[in-house]
């Protein structure tokens, strides 16, 4: 019998349309299959078992009754934590947020609903999406199914993992600096960060407002595809939304093809410099092998420069944490969180309260960002940092816009290094924040990006992401690279990258 | 509770001239909140009009309300102001637990409305008030403290916070300082909100009501010596809930000002809280360098441009200028120079031009407003349109009294009986037995009764003085305790003993 | 453009954290006035990037007035409003004693 999880989305929904199976058996496959390994991996923070069967039960009556169903009606769905879901908890794997269950829904979560996809439960993230490990989760830290002893990149460690160990076919990331895009490159999964205001942002806990996408999580191209059709579109209830048709991803998905595409290599993202030490060797020599299989199949390479990129990892710690500042001021234990009075303060102010609750809820990390975005924001120092930084974006927009009259896309690696062990840079936050650099000038810009498995790195035998970005709205021309790219790789490999990830011990 | 060594007025005027400087906040009348579309029914039970984003859960996201900016125009060319090409919100950044995203979305730098300016009148001098700006803003929740031994903030063990009020949409008209003879200042303040009260009450986008909080006022106040270039600081008074209030809030701080200042102290820059009760300003905060509010532009809205045609469309539905409309009411009314300034200065031009719409005529409206209703409100300490009667009520009780059902001395007893609370004006006279008596047969009877009482008077009007009826009528007014109708009772009496 | 000290004290750190109402701990306040002049040196290079011709970016999609009409929608039930609250009572929510009136 077929393991229903390790299906593809696209496959399982065929299998489910033509009545081969049903939601219920799917929906109880991954939950068994959370059961076994999350012991180990810990994607999930809550899950709800329950209510992913009811969903699926209801799929299974209408699919019966002869109801028309949207195309993924029925396949389940892993939610990161920062998606307010109405009746489940929602913490952005944050203590101040413990127990919280929000009155209303996402309109991703709502559309979710709507299209009758099981929600199987809640996944782990770095707290209100601040790092790019999983291990500032207040919760205890994601591991990497490649190796766990490794981190599974972040924010959203906990929707990578979850899709690479099988727990789901689908999942929901969000990403301000590179939060679906890096766990997808550390995890051999695929991430899409779609344009700013492709996907409504109404009921994601904000981390920066000008920043923030959510988007797909999977294992291929396509799927990711039917997911971004899913979520994308307008949504009246956020003023940033983009109020026109969605680009046609999924037969842009469909499409794959390369010949006479227009590739640029960002030149300052092809190797070295910027302030990393340099890019890892087994990252580059993934990244050039799939250049030339995109250039074998007719693709036109070339290299482009974006010179601003120099400061873009500056603009992005400022806009950032400063955005992230005033957003996350709303935390104040006073209409909800958990509210901690100061020790040893007899009758404490409310003032006195929101602070004690204030520096009991959040982590180090929330707290280092809160502090450097209130001290860039502050009289005397808001034009020097933050508006200087938003200059920057101004700067990069014209980069990418003169680069993208030379190219259709760009390409780079996703992250310069391959994963990390645990713990190994929760001391220095700096070089954190450098892992970012190629992923954040997507989001800087408002363009849509899109991270590919492109095999194992020779040194440690981890994956490799490749990066496509496009320009902003043209998150189709993505999927049609990425895709042809996906099957010249499979071709070579003989099967999908994840093929090659250990088995996890299962537990009985 | 105030140590604060006071200047007479008069006397500080001497030394110093003020400078003034006026907030306004008008809460809007929109159907729905700045941001959201929870109603903004005023009195409505606690936390039942929220919602995710006035609330500010986590997650949510604000959306524009467009008939906020509407109003936000319109109130912008009403006060003669340019209307910005292309602005922005901002983010106020500070913590406060009635204001839930703690920070308020305002605008900073970029207003929708700037360098507008009104005329107005006081003792027949016209002013003119520059103004720097009229912004959009929202507005926060309510506290209730509970506990302690007052009742009042401070002391209070607790607080029971309602945000039905939290994101209702907020203009903010903000002068540039103002100088005026210092003996005007105080008057010149009140009339330019009472002006600006009339001016939006007119454009129908705000109730404008002080006692209910959609119109408030902070009196911003300096001295400088006279002669000196230099301002003082300023103190910046809130809680100034009535027209009235503000002239006296104004007094209050040239009189505090000129006591620290003449005393060789240095005045505070300090938010004051006014208090109605007494007359008299109190510390609130001082301003410090904690009043770092780290404004931003609003990531989560987009940035407002008003297209020209758009604003010339919205200046066409202006109603007329109040200057205009002052000058055709005057005319329409037939009030003389005199009589037209006293009823502004008393801040009775609506409801005396309301009373008169309800079908009054012009000199009973004015007779009423200025005469009865000034003295209640003055004796309450309350704004004429917060007193409890209507313009609709005083039209009602004008056509009782030209129906003759009751009469002037009886009006004033239906007004206090309005004012309390015991229904219309009808219910009142019902409730209180204040109609007049016609009835000829009970009139009858007691003129009889006068006449027999007072032959000496009976002798000469049956002799042809009839000035001597006046009398007669006294006494039969007095035995019915002034319900009777005294032109009937004269009749009566002519024709009983001519 | 103004210019930013160099360095950031412990003082500094303070302040800020009293405008971002945290009552950071004295260890907090240490590791942080230690930690934050790297993190401000590496992020202030952003003032070498662009002259005062350059706009600043607010927002990554050029678009202006997005309204919604005056229409009332649905609130939550006065349940769900203080569902999450740390504390209620008479349908509002109870907060600790609130100091200084503004």
């Amino acid at each position: 019998m077929t393991d229903l999880t390790r299906l593809s989305a696209a496959e399982l929904a065929a299998r489910l349309t033509r009545k081969e199976v049903s939601s219920v058996e799917a929906t109880q496959a991954q939950l068994d299959r959370i059961a076994a390994v999350d012991g180990d991996i810990h994607a999930f923070l809550h899950v709800d078992a329950e209510g992913a069967l009811a969903t699926a039960a209801d799929i299974d009556a209408r699919r019966a009754a002869g109801e028309g169903l949207h195309g993924l009606a029925g396949v389940p769905i892993a939610v990161k934590d920062i998606v307010a879901t109405k009746g489940m908890p929602t913490t952005c794997g944050s203590r101040i947020l413990d127990g919280w269950i929000p009155p209303y829904d996402a309109t991703i979560t709502q559309r979710i609903k709507a299209a009758g996809l099981p929600i199987l439960g809640k996944t782990n993230m770095d707290e209100f999406a601040m790092g790019s490990s999983t291990e500032h989760s207040a919760y205890g830290p994601t591991r990497n199914p490649w190796d766990r002893t490794r981190i599974p990149g972040g924010s959203g460690g906990g929707s990578a993992a979850a899709v690479a160990a099988y727990e789901a076919a689908l999942a929901i990331g969000t990403d301000t600096g590179g939060s679906i895009r890096q766990p997808g490159a550390l995890t051999g999964t695929v991430g899409v960060k779609p344009t700013y205001g492709g996907v409504s942002r109404y009921g994601l806990v904000a981390l920066a407002s000008s920043l923030d996408q959510a988007g797909p999580v999977t294992r291929t191209v396509l799927d990711a595809a039917l997911l971004h059709e899913l979520m994308g579109g307008h949504d009246p209830m956020d003023s940033t939304s983009i109020d026109a048709p969605a680009p046609l991803v999924v037969s842009a998905a469909r499409r794959a093809d390369v010949k006479g595409l227009r590739i640029g290599i960002v030149s300052e993202l092809n190797g070295g410099g910027m302030g990393v030490e340099g890019f890892q060797p087994g990252v580059m020599s993934r990244f050039h092998e799939a250049v030339e299989l995109l250039t074998s199949a007719g693709a036109e390479v070339v290299e482009v420069s974006l010179p601003s990129l120099e400061y873009a990892l500056a603009a992005y710690y400022l806009v950032m944490p400063s955005e992230a500042s005033s957003n996350l001021a709303r935390f104040d234990a006073m209409r909800y969180g958990v509210r901690v009075p100061p020790a040893g303060a007899d009758d404490p102010s409310a003032e006195q309260v929101m602070a004690s609750s204030r520096d009991a809820g959040f982590g180090d990390e929330v707290k280092r960002r809160i502090i450097v975005g209130t001290y860039a924001l502050s009289s005397g120092y808001y034009e020097a940092y933050y508006g200087s930084a938003q200059k920057v974006r101004t700067l990069l927009a014209r980069d990418f816009a003169s680069a993208f009259e030379q190219v259709d896309v760009l390409v780079s690696p996703t992250s310069p290094t391959t994963a990390w062990t645990l713990g190994d840079k929760l001391d220095d936050p700096l070089s954190m924040y450098l892992q970012d650099v190629a992923t954040i000038p997507a989001n800087l810009a408002g363009i849509p990006g899109l991270s590919l498995p492109v095999g194992l790195a020779e040194e440690d035998g981890l994956p490799v992401g490749l990066q496509f970005l496009a320009p902003q709205k043209a998150d189709d021309r993505l999927y049609n690279a990425a895709a042809a790219l996906e099957k010249l790789l499979e071709d070579k490999w003989g099967g999908p990258m994840l093929a090659q990830a250990p088995d996890l011990e299962v537990a009985r | 509770m105030t140590t604060e060594t006071l200047v007479p007025v008069d006397d500080a005027l001497t030394r110093y001239d003020p400078v003034m400087g006026l907030e306004i906040h008008i809460e809007l009348n929109t159907a729905t909140k700045m941001f959201c579309g929870c109603p903004t029914e005023f009195g409505a039970a606690p936390n039942t009009q929220v919602c995710p984003v006035c609330l500010a859960l986590p997650g949510a996201l604000p959306v524009v309300n467009a008939k906020a900016i509407e109003s936000a125009i319109r109130i912008g060319l009403a006060l003669n102001c340019e209307i910005a090409e292309w602005c922005r919100f901002a983010r106020k950044n500070y913590f406060y637990p009635d204001m839930p995203k703690n920070f308020q979305t305002s605008q900073y730098d970029e207003p929708i409305a700037f360098d507008g300016h009104v005329d107005v009148e006081v003792d027949g001098e016209t002013y003119r008030i520059e103004i720097e700006r009229a912004h959009m803003e929202e507005d926060t929740g309510k506290s209730l403290h509970v506990g302690g031994s007052t009742g009042r903030i401070h002391g209070a063990d607790f607080s029971l916070v309602d945000y039905n009020r939290a994101g209702i949409p907020l203009i903010e008209i903000v002068t540039r300082t103002i100088e005026v003879p210092g003996d005007k200042a105080p008057a010149v303040a009140r009339a330019y909100v009472s002006y600006v009260r009339d001016l939006i009450g007119g454009l129908g986008v705000s109730d404008v009501r002080m006692d209910q909080g959609s119109l408030r006022a902070d009196v911003n106040l300096s001295l400088k010596p006279k002669g000196s270039t230099t301002l003082g600081t300023r103190s910046e008074t809130k809680n100034v809930n009535s027209f009235r209030s503000v002239e006296r809030a104004v007094r209050y701080e040239i009189s505090r000002h000129a006591g620290i200042l003449d005393a060789g102290g240095s005045v505070l820059q300090e938010t004051r809280h006014f208090h109605e009760d007494t007359g008299t300003t109190s510390s609130g905060r001082e301003k410090s360098d904690a009043d770092d509010y780290r404004y931003f532009p609003e990531p989560d809205l987009a940035p407002v441009s008003p297209s020209r045609e758009w604003v010339e469309e919205l200046r066409a539905t202006l109603p007329e200028p109040p200057a205009v409309r002052r000058a055709r009411l005057q005319t329409d009314w037939g009030f003389t120079d005199l009589e037209m300034r006293d009823t502004i200065g008393a801040g009775a031009l609506q409801v005396v031009a309301e009373t008169i719409e309800a079908g009054a005529s012009p000199q009973a409206a004015r007779k009423w407003w200025l005469g009865e209703m000034a003295r209640r409100a003055n004796e309450q300490g309350a704004d004429l349109d917060a007193l409890g009667i209507t313009p609709l009520q005083v039209a009602e009780i004008q056509a009782l009294i030209d129906a003759g059902r009751i009469n002037d001395k009886l009006a004033r007893s239906v007004f206090d009986g309005v004012i309390a609370g015991e229904g219309t004006p009808e219910e009142v006279i019902v409730g209180r037995k204040l109609e007049v008596v016609s009835d000829d047969g009970a009139l009858g009877e007691a003129v009889d009764r006068a006449i027999a009482g007072d032959p000496d008077a009976a002798q000469k009007i049956r002799d042809g003085k009839q000035a001597a009826a006046g009398a007669l009528i006294g006494a039969v007014m007095k035995e019915m305790r002034g319900q009777a109708d005294a032109g009937r009772v004269r009749e009566l009496i002519l024709e009983k003993l001519t | 453009m103004s210019e930013p000290v160099k360095g950031i004290s412990r003082a500094d750190v303070s302040h800020l954290a009293g405008l971002a109402r945290i009552d950071l701990s004295e260890a907090e306040l240490d590791h942080l006035a230690a930690e934050l002049p790297a993190i401000l040196e590496h992020v202030a290079v952003v003032q070498q990037a662009a002259g005062d011709d350059v706009e600043a970016m607010s927002h990554p999609l050029p678009v202006n007035n997005v309204f919604r009409e005056d229409v009332v929608v649905p609130c939550l039930t006065p349940e769900e409003a203080l569902a999450g609250a740390p504390a209620s009572d008479q349908q509002r929510f109870l907060v600790p004693k609130i100091l200084g009136e503004d």
